[in-house]
């Protein structure tokens, strides 16, 4: 087993584990600092994939934004939170819901052949290799992606600012 | 490390978020289990990008549109549980049964 194996489980470890935190934990601000680990883990294995860009984008967008949004969420909604009350009375279905979708992938992981190229993987393709296609073939759906931003920025302003008969 | 790896990782988070988009009450967690199982798929891509078609980078371009959603999604919904706190003083997903027949 090499480095980069050893590496591979421990991140994965930490990803799973992080994840098991958010939906056990018993505190809701636990549950957000599970989560920024879980994120920070996906961000390494983008790296072990050869996908720099993302894992900096991953580590700039959730490990930054989204997770204090997330926290800064918490924050202005504090419910009464008493242990026990942070789960649903359906807890057992949706453990079974879970474990059924949960073999449904492996299985679906296991019965397709992949064809993997043969040959050296090689060391990725980098950023310029990246951007390249992002700007020419996928210019369009990348506008559009600026715009459901700005779209949502705005939407996002106006919910939570409240209408016109509040104000 | 082998593609099979990156997708039962993938399974295994998505069926983690899955659990908690059903089991949590809070609304905010309920968010939180859907960024994971969208980081699940994020990692479907990125490992089938290296694996599958290692010289081109059509699973990154794919990451990176699901990660600019995801980010619109995230902050929308937020908005939306601050006002429904301030409306219903709860964000209980058990709760707000307003639109429920």
């Amino acid at each position: 087993m090499s480095g980069v194996d050893i590496l591979f489980f421990l991140l994965a470890a930490a990803c799973f584990g992080g994840g098991l935190g958010v939906v056990m934990s018993k505190d809701v601000v636990h549950s957000a600092l599970f989560l920024l680990l879980s994120l920070i883990a996906v961000a390494g294995l983008f790296l072990l994939a050869f996908a720099e860009f993302l894992a900096l984008v991953q580590v700039l967008i959730y490990g930054g934004a989204v997770t204090l949004l997330l926290l800064f969420a918490l924050m202005l909604t504090r419910m009464r939170d008493f242990p026990g009350r942070l789960d649903n009375p359906q807890r057992p279905l949706s453990l079974i819901v879970a474990v059924a979708v949960l073999l449904f992938l492996l299985a679906t992981v296991i019965i397709t052949p992949w064809v993997s190229p043969s040959g050296e993987l090689g060391e990725g393709v980098g950023l310029a290799a990246l951007a390249q296609p992002l700007f020419t073939n996928w210019v369009v759906p990348f506008e559009v992606a600026s715009l459901v931003l700005l779209v949502a920025l705005i939407g996002a302003l106006i919910i939570a600012r409240g209408g016109d008969r509040e104000r | 490390m082998t593609l099979i790896h990156f997708l039962v990782l993938g399974a295994f988070l998505f069926a983690t978020g899955v659990y908690g988009v059903l089991a949590r009450r809070n609304a905010v967690i309920v968010l939180m289990s859907i960024e994971l199982m969208l980081n699940a798929v994020n990692l479907n891509l990125v490992a089938f990008a290296r694996y599958l078609r290692p010289g081109e980078v059509v699973g990154q371009i794919f990451a990176i549109f699901v990660i600019t959603v995801a980010a619109a999604e995230v902050g929308l919904a937020l908005a939306i549980i601050i006002r429904l706190y301030r409306n219903r003083a709860s964000v209980s997903v058990d709760e707000l049964d307003l639109m429920k027949w």
